[in-house]
């Protein structure tokens, strides 16, 4: 379904140039888990943000779902943004003035749905975290986890073909960090392809694929991983 | 989307109180200064009779001095003598003419401590209530048979007819002026001419006047002008037998003609008046006759004097100097949410649906601006009021022109959507990518 061949970025400032990455070719397939490790800098979040559309590429070709992405306007990009991917972030980046049940509304509100079909959604991903009974609640009054929680509703409430996640777990203890990799886990085996940029090396095993990128290019990574990798299966 | 947009207008402008009430502000006193400019600029330079104004004409002679014009270059005087009033009028080669001055007469109302009270009234032929379509709400004006036989007769406007008589029908009922009786004959309903065009000479604004009469009683009744008078050269006797006869200038004359060959006609005729009365020795200086339209003789008496026109210019100036404030603190709100904008690119929200929301938050700041700026706009006529002496800007602006208040907040809104413009587009050019780098 996501398939970029020979994808570089590179940031221009005035005195440097930064290759994000390059030459960067991955095929991922529907249904898949894939985590995305690497030193810092080495280009992830670049990635995540062209996988998501989020930014545009110097060099390479990216599809989703067979599309290539180059050739979409704002209008066609933000429907498939808005349709296809969900993302969750690192710092949930929930809105502060919109309650829980709003926040989830902002993808829908894009997507035009009517009112009963918002509620509806709205309702089921609340129900499928577990925060039923926080609608009313504005994120300032619930937890670290909580908030990601909510977010991660949100990104469900399209109901996304595609999550992609950056550092998801990067603001939360070790006990609500396992929670949100086993909801994950429970959204990928519904169907829902994901990728998740981490750094801890046991939140990246729980995945059904690993990758480790270097220098903006997928690497083999650092011995350990596949160690753990095998010792899982 | 349109309401969804509208929440979310209200949620920005609530979650910053201060910017907003800033924004508000900025955009309410601008507008407050334009609009008290434009109101005493539409109110001095509005055309009551525009309807008519290629049919009624002010009529100008030149009897002045023959050394000394009576305004630089050489305008002829603003007014004419009781000779000519009376002979033009006489003649009635026009479609209609009215000559009329104004005079200062003592009203005694009916009941037993009802104080007498000074009041204006204006001394005037049958033809000027048809030529300046003066309304009525009771009765009508007198005739020429009335002018011609100096009845006792009056019309009465529709606030001395609630003066005096509650706002009754009074036709036919009488009154009292300098202890002599007056049978009614008419009311008016309400009539504001601002300016009063037919009489320019001393305040344009201070409105028409509340008692009319016919002209010859007046005469006979030897009435003072309680307006201009000028003279140029001294009286040849005593009394008002000298004074009628007299060069003085004192008496407004107007004509309506009902077409350009009529005013052509009547203009050969002033002019073979004159030819006439220079016969007579009259008339020292060159033939110099003057016909102009209400519009014309507005601009001829300066009724908009330049001072309005600095001012309005300032004033439009002034709002440029708000909206450019506004402009600022709009980028600043706008620098302030870029987290939040970007986060809602990444929803899925395209740039053009970005760019809706925050037009339409602006323009409901535009539109509070409006509001805000209606109350400023009554204070900056309440201030103006001091400065141009006793105009009644605020009753007029009250009563007679609701679009001006429409104006005000469809100026307020249309200048914010302009001011909006850059800090909106600023918006939409936010990446969507900030969201997953400032973490
Ligand atoms: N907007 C930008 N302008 C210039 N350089 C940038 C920009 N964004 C990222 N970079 C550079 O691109 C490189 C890759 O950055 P990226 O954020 O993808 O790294 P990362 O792998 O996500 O790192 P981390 O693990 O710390 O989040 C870095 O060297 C970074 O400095
Ligand atoms: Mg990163």
């Amino acid at each position: 379904m996501l398939n970029m061949k020979k994808v570089s970025k590179t940031y221009r400032t005035d005195t440097v140039e930064t290759h994000a990455l390059r030459e960067f070719s991955l095929t991922v397939d529907e249904g898949e888990f894939v985590s995305v490790t690497g030193p810092s800098g080495s280009g992830k979040t670049t990635f995540l943000n062209i996988a998501g559309m989020l930014e545009e590429l110097t060099a390479g070709t990216y599809e989703l779902d067979g599309r290539d992405i180059s050739k979409l306007n704002d209008k066609e990009r933000s429907k498939v943004r808005n349709e296809k991917i969900g993302f969750i972030f690192q710092s949930f980046n929930l809105i502060p003035e919109l309650d829980v049940f709003d926040n989830i509304d902002v993808p829908l509100r894009y997507r035009g749905f009517n009112a009963d079909e918002r509620k509806r959604r709205i309702e089921k991903c609340l129900d499928r975290v577990g925060l039923t009974s926080r609608m009313k609640h504005y994120p300032a009054q619930l937890s670290g986890g909580q908030q990601q929680r909510v977010a991660i509703a949100r990104a469900l409430a399209g109901e996304p073909r595609f999550l992609l996640a950056d550092e998801p777990t990067g603001n939360l203890d070790t006990n609500m960090a396992d929670s949100v990799l086993d909801l994950l886990a429970e959204i990928n085996d519904s169907g829902t392809t994901i990728i998740m940029v981490t750094h801890e090396l046991t939140l990246a095993d729980r995945a059904k694929r690993n990758i480790f990128v270097r220098d903006g290019q997928i690497s083999d990574g650092p011995p350990e991983l596949h160690f753990a990798a095998a010792a899982s299966a | 989307m349109f309401r969804y947009y509208l929440k979310l207008g209200s949620l920005s402008i609530r979650a910053n109180p201060a910017l907003s009430a800033l924004m508000v502000a900025a955009i309410a006193i601008g507008i407050g200064a334009c609009m008290s400019i434009v109101t005493v600029r539409h109110v001095m330079s509005g055309n009551p009779v525009a309807h008519k104004n290629d049919l009624l004409y002010h009529v100008q002679l030149d009897n002045w001095n023959p050394d000394d014009p009576y305004e630089d270059p050489n305008e002829p005087p603003e007014q004419v003598t009781y000779l000519d009033a009376t002979a033009l009028h006489q003649a009635g080669r026009a479609f209609r003419q009215t000559i009329s001055f104004k005079s200062d007469r003592v009203v005694q109302p009916e009941g037993e401590d009802a104080r007498p009270f000074q009041e204006e009234v204006r001394a005037t032929t049958a033809d000027f209530f048809a030529m300046f379509d003066v309304p009525f709400e009771y009765g009508s004006g007198w005739d020429a048979s009335a002018d011609r036989a100096e009845e006792r007769v009056v019309v009465l406007s529709a606030a001395m007819n609630q003066r005096l008589f509650g706002g009754e029908d009074s036709v036919g009922r009488m009154m009292t002026m300098n202890k002599e009786p007056y049978r009614i004959v008419g009311v008016l309903s309400e009539w504001r001419p601002m300016p009063k065009f037919y009489d320019l000479n001393n305040n344009p604004y201070e409105g028409a006047e509340e008692i009319y009469t016919p002209f010859s009683l007046a005469i006979s009744g030897e009435w003072g002008s309680s307006g201009n008078n000028s003279c140029w050269k001294p009286l040849d006797g005593a009394g008002y037998e000298a004074y009628l006869a007299s060069e003085c200038i004192w008496i407004q004359m107007w004509v309506e003609l009902s077409s350009a060959s009529e005013r052509d006609n009547y203009m050969q005729f002033l002019d073979d008046y004159v030819e006439q009365q220079k016969a007579l020795g009259r008339f020292p200086r060159e033939v110099n006759n003057r016909l102009s339209t209400p519009a014309e003789w507005m601009v001829n008496r300066e009724v908009v004097d330049d001072t309005v026109n600095v001012l309005l210019s300032l004033a439009v100036l002034f709002l440029v100097v708000c909206l450019l404030n506004t402009i600022g603190l709009l980028l600043a709100k706008v620098m302030r949410r870029t987290s939040d904008i970007s986060l809602r690119r990444a929803l899925g929200a395209s740039k053009s649906a970005l760019f809706t929301q925050y037009l339409i938050e602006a323009g409901m700041v535009g539109i509070a601006g409006g509001l805000a700026g209606i109350g400023m706009t009554w204070l900056g006529l309440r201030g103006l009021e001091n400065v141009f002496s006793e105009y009644d800007f605020i009753s007029y602006l009250m009563t007679m022109d609701w679009t001006m208040v429409l104006y005000a907040v469809l100026l307020a809104i249309v200048s914010t959507l302009a001011a909006a413009l850059y800090p909106t587009w600023r918006a939409c050019s936010v990446s969507p990518a900030t969201t997953l780098r400032i973490q």
